[in-house]
C-alpha cells in the first residue's frame, strides 16, 4: 500500500472482490440488469415447457418464436432512443401500417403495370423497399420536425400520427387487401424459402464467434495503449466462450428446425433427389426476418454506443439543458432519431406484409403498445437517459414469448392480454426496485 | 498594464426583457485579455442574464458584443464557443448518465480514423486534465450522476479549459464545493489568467470572488450600478454597492448608481 495511486490506476477492480460470483460478474463487467432479463426468460421459457408438456423448447417453436418476435424486435430498437431522449412514439404501428400499404400497392400494381416491369422482376422487391423506407423516413421526419421545431410534445404529435397513418393506409387503397407479395420480397418474411439453409447459418455463426473474438481482442489492445485497467484473462476468455457458446445454441437450434414432409418431398421431386427412408432432413437454418433484426439490433448498437449520434442522444436525454449548451444541435438530432424511427418502422413492414403475404389495412394494429412495453421491460426509462438496444430486445423477446407460451398452453386471448398487461406492470416495478438498491 | 490594447469582449447597451420584465438594461461590462472580472450582485439582478447572453444561451433585444474589437454574432451556445467563449454554469450543466470522459468532450468528441467515437483517447485525455485539476478523481468509468457535488465541478471545469478558452465565464463556480476544492479553484483561475485568459466570475457572494478579481462590476436591477479596481475599493465599500447601490469614490458610476 505504499503507492495507492499506481495501484487503482492499473488493477481492475475485481480484484479486491472475494466472493466468486461477484468477483466473476465485476471482471468480466457483465450488466446485472441484462443478466436479470436473461434469468426471467429462461424462467418463462422452462416454466411454459413444463405447462405445455415439453412443446414450448422444441426447435420448432423456438424457430417460430424468432420469427415472430422479428417485427417488433426491429422497431424497438429505435423506440429505446426515442424513449431514452425523453419522447415517446405512439404511431409506430400506424406507420407500419401506411408503409407496408405503401410498399404492397408498389409491388402488386404501381411497378409491375404502370412502370411496365411486369410481375416477378428481380427489381420490384428493392424498389419496393426503398420506396417504403423513403416513405418511413418522410412521415418520421415531419413528425420529428414538428416536435423539435414547432415545439409540439411528442406524445401529441405522435397520438395524431397514429389516427393520421392509419386513415392514410386505409386511404391508399380505399381499405383493400393487397396481395400476394412479389416473391423474392416474401423472403423477407421467413418460412422454408425465407430461410438461409443449415450450410449458411453455420456460415454465419462462424463470422459472428470471430468478430466478438476480434471486438474483445481490440477493446483489450486499445486498452492496453492507454494503459487502463484491463479485465482478467480469463474472464475475457469467459466472455468468448459464453457469446460464441450462445450464437452456435441458436444456430444449432435453427438448423434442428426440418422443413415440412410435404415441401420437402415437393423439393426433392423437383430437384430429382430420391427420399430416403424416415423423410428428407432439410434445415430451415436462420430465417431471414430473424437476420434482419439480428442485423438492426448490431447496427443500432453500434450508432447508440459509438457515434457521436448516439452519444449526443444519452446526453440530451440525461440534460437536455447540458446538451444544448454544449452546443449539440438537439433539435436536429431529435429530428434525425423520429427519421431513423420511421426507417426502422419500415423494415418492420416489409417483415410484416412479406409473411403475411399481403398487405391490410388492419397491420401493425397496436404494434406501438407492444413495442414501448418492450422497450420499458428491456430497461429503458421513461425518465429518460437510460436504455439499451440489447435489453429492448430481449424485453420484445420476453413479450413474444409470453403470448407463444400461452397460445400454446391453449389460453383464452381475453386472459392473454390481462396477463401481458399485469407482467408489464410487474416488470417495471422490479426494475425500480433493482434501480433503488442499486443506487 | 490591464488597459492596454483591445478589450478581449465588450458588451455595450445589452438590453433584454422577458414578457415585459427588463431582465438586463443597456447593461455596459468590459474584459481584458489576462484579467479576471467579478460580476457581482444579489440573486435577480441580473448578472446570470447579461452573461447568459454572451455565452449565446439567451438572444439579446438590443446592444453590441465586440470581440477583439470585431463585432460578434452570437446567436447559440455553439457560436460562443467559435469566439472561444467557454461557460461552466451555475446549475452544473453536466449530463447526470453518462461519464466524465463523455461530458468532458461533449459536444466535440474524439474520433477514430473510421469516425466512430475513439473512447479510449477521450478517457486518456480526461485523466490528463482531470489529474492536473482534481489529483484525487478516480470514477472515471461511472456516470457523474454517482459523483459529488465537488467532483462533478471539477468536470465541468476541466469541460472549459480542455478547449483552450480564451474567454472563460464561471457562474458560481465555487458555490458547490468544499473548502478544498474551493482553494483549488482559486489556484486554477490564477493559472489561467497567467496564459491570458479573461475570466468572468459571477456571485452573490463578495468573499468569492474579491480576492481573485482585479476588478469588480456591480449589477442590480438590471442595471450596472458601477464597476471599480479592487485595489481601490474596500469589501464594505463594494457591499455598499451591491446591498444599496451606493457607488464610492474609488469607483467609477454606472447606470444604476443611485444619486446622493
Amino acid at each position: 500500500m505504499a503507492e495507492p495511486r499506481a495501484m487503482t490506476s492499473t488493477t481492475h477492480s475485481s480484484q479486491t472482490v472475494q466472493n466468486p460470483l461477484q468477483r466473476f460478474l465485476i471482471a468480466t463487467e457483465i450488466d446485472t440488469r441484462l443478466l436479470g432479463m436473461i434469468g426471467a426468460l429462461a424462467i418463462i421459457w422452462i416454466g411454459f415447457n413444463f405447462f405445455s408438456g415439453g412443446l414450448f423448447l422444441t426447435p420448432r417453436n423456438l424457430w417460430n418464436l424468432s420469427v415472430q418476435t422479428a417485427s417488433v424486435a426491429v422497431m424497438v430498437t429505435g423506440m429505446v432512443l426515442v424513449i431514452v431522449t425523453r419522447n415517446i412514439d405512439l404511431s409506430v404501428g400506424s406507420i407500419l401500417g401506411v408503409v407496408g400499404m405503401v410498399m404492397g400497392v408498389m409491388q402488386t400494381q404501381i411497378l409491375p403495370s404502370q412502370f411496365g416491369l411486369g410481375l416477378g422482376h428481380p427489381l420490384i422487391w428493392v424498389l419496393s423497399l426503398a420506396t417504403g423506407l423513403a416513405v418511413g423516413v418522410g412521415i418520421g421526419g415531419l413528425q420529428g420536425a414538428i416536435i423539435a421545431y414547432l415545439r409540439v410534445p411528442a406524445f401529441i404529435v405522435t397520438l395524431g400520427g397514429y389516427l393520421v397513418w392509419r386513415g392514410a393506409a386505409w386511404w391508399v387503397t380505399a381499405g383493400r387487401t393487397v396481395a400476394p407479395m412479389d416473391s423474392t420480397f416474401q423472403l423477407m418474411g421467413g418460412g422454408p424459402d425465407g430461410s438461409i439453409g443449415a450450410l449458411w447459418s453455420w456460415v454465419i455463426a462462424g463470422v459472428a464467434c470471430a468478430a466478438i473474438v476480434i471486438g474483445l481482442y481490440f477493446g483489450r489492445r486499445q486498452r492496453q495503449r492507454f494503459n487502463f485497467p484491463q479485465r482478467p484473462v480469463w474472464a475475457e476468455i469467459s466472455l468468448a466462450v459464453i457469446g460464441c457458446g450462445a450464437t452456435i445454441a441458436a444456430v444449432w437450434v435453427a438448423n434442428a428446425y426440418p422443413w415440412p414432409v410435404r415441401i420437402a418431398e415437393r423439393f426433392a421431386e423437383a430437384n430429382g433427389i430420391a427420399v430416403p427412408e424416415g423423410g428428407l432432413f432439410i434445415s430451415h437454418g436462420i430465417a431471414i426476418p430473424v437476420l434482419i433484426a439480428v442485423g438492426v439490433g448490431v447496427v443500432m448498437t453500434f450508432l447508440a454506443t459509438r457515434t457521436r449520434f448516439g452519444r449526443y442522444v444519452y446526453a440530451m436525454g440525461g440534460n437536455p439543458e447540458a446538451a444544448e449548451l454544449a452546443g449539440i444541435n438537439t433539435r436536429w438530432v431529435t429530428v434525425k432519431i423520429f427519421m431513423l424511427m420511421g426507417a426502422l418502422c419500415a423494415i418492420a413492414a416489409a417483415i410484416s406484409t412479406a409473411r403475411l403475404n399481403a398487405a391490410t389495412n388492419a397491420l401493425g394494429t397496436l404494434d406501438e403498445l407492444y413495442v414501448i412495453a418492450a422497450a420499458v421491460i428491456g430497461g429503458t426509462s421513461l425518465a429518460g437517459g437510460v436504455g439499451s438496444i440489447a435489453g429492448a430486445l430481449l424485453g420484445a423477446l420476453v413479450m413474444q414469448s409470453l403470448q407463444s407460451g400461452m397460445v400454446l398452453m391453449g389460453i383464452d386471448s381475453p386472459l392473454q392480454s390481462i396477463v401481458v398487461g399485469m407482467v408489464l406492470v410487474f416488470a417495471v416495478w422490479l426494475d425500480t426496485l433493482y434501480r433503488r438498491n442499486k443506487h | 498594464m490591464l488597459d492596454t490594447g483591445k478589450p478581449l469582449v465588450e458588451m455595450t447597451d445589452i438590453s433584454i426583457s422577458f414578457g415585459g420584465i427588463h431582465a438586463v438594461d443597456r447593461a455596459s461590462i468590459d474584459l481584458h485579455s489576462g484579467e479576471v472580472v467579478g460580476l457581482l450582485g444579489h440573486n435577480g439582478a441580473g448578472k446570470s442574464t447579461l452573461i447568459k447572453i454572451l455565452s449565446g444561451a439567451y438572444k439579446r433585444d438590443e446592444g453590441e458584443i465586440r470581440i477583439n474589437g470585431e463585432p460578434a454574432t452570437i446567436n447559440n451556445p455553439r457560436d460562443a464557443k467559435a469566439y472561444g467563449i467557454e461557460t461552466i454554469y451555475q446549475q452544473l450543466a453536466v449530463a447526470d448518465n453518462v461519464d466524465a470522459a463523455a461530458n468532458l468532450f461533449l459536444g466535440r468528441e474524439m474520433v477514430t480514423s473510421l469516425g466512430t467515437l475513439d473512447d479510449a483517447a477521450m478517457e486518456s485525455k480526461a485523466r490528463e486534465v482531470m489529474g492536473r485539476l482534481n489529483p484525487n478523481f478516480r470514477r472515471f468509468k461511472e456516470p457523474v450522476k454517482a459523483l459529488s457535488g465537488g467532483q462533478r465541478q471539477s468536470v465541468a471545469i476541466a469541460r472549459a479549459i480542455l478547449f483552450n478558452a480564451r474567454i472563460l465565464i464561471m457562474d458560481e463556480p465555487t458555490a458547490a464545493l468544499g473548502p478544498q476544492e474551493t482553494a483549488q479553484v482559486g489556484e486554477l483561475i490564477k493559472q489561467l489568467k497567467s496564459e491570458g485568459i479573461g475570466i468572468f466570475l459571477i456571485s452573490h457572494d463578495i468573499h468569492d470572488v474579491f480576492d481573485l478579481a482585479d476588478r469588480v462590476v456591480v449589477m442590480k436591477n438590471g442595471q450596472v450600478v458601477g464597476q471599480a479596481k479592487t485595489s481601490d475599493v474596500t469589501k464594505d465599500e463594494v457591499l455598499g454597492m451591491i446591498i444599496m447601490g451606493k457607488v464610492p469614490a474609488g469607483a467609477q458610476p454606472g447606470p444604476g448608481a443611485i444619486a446622493d
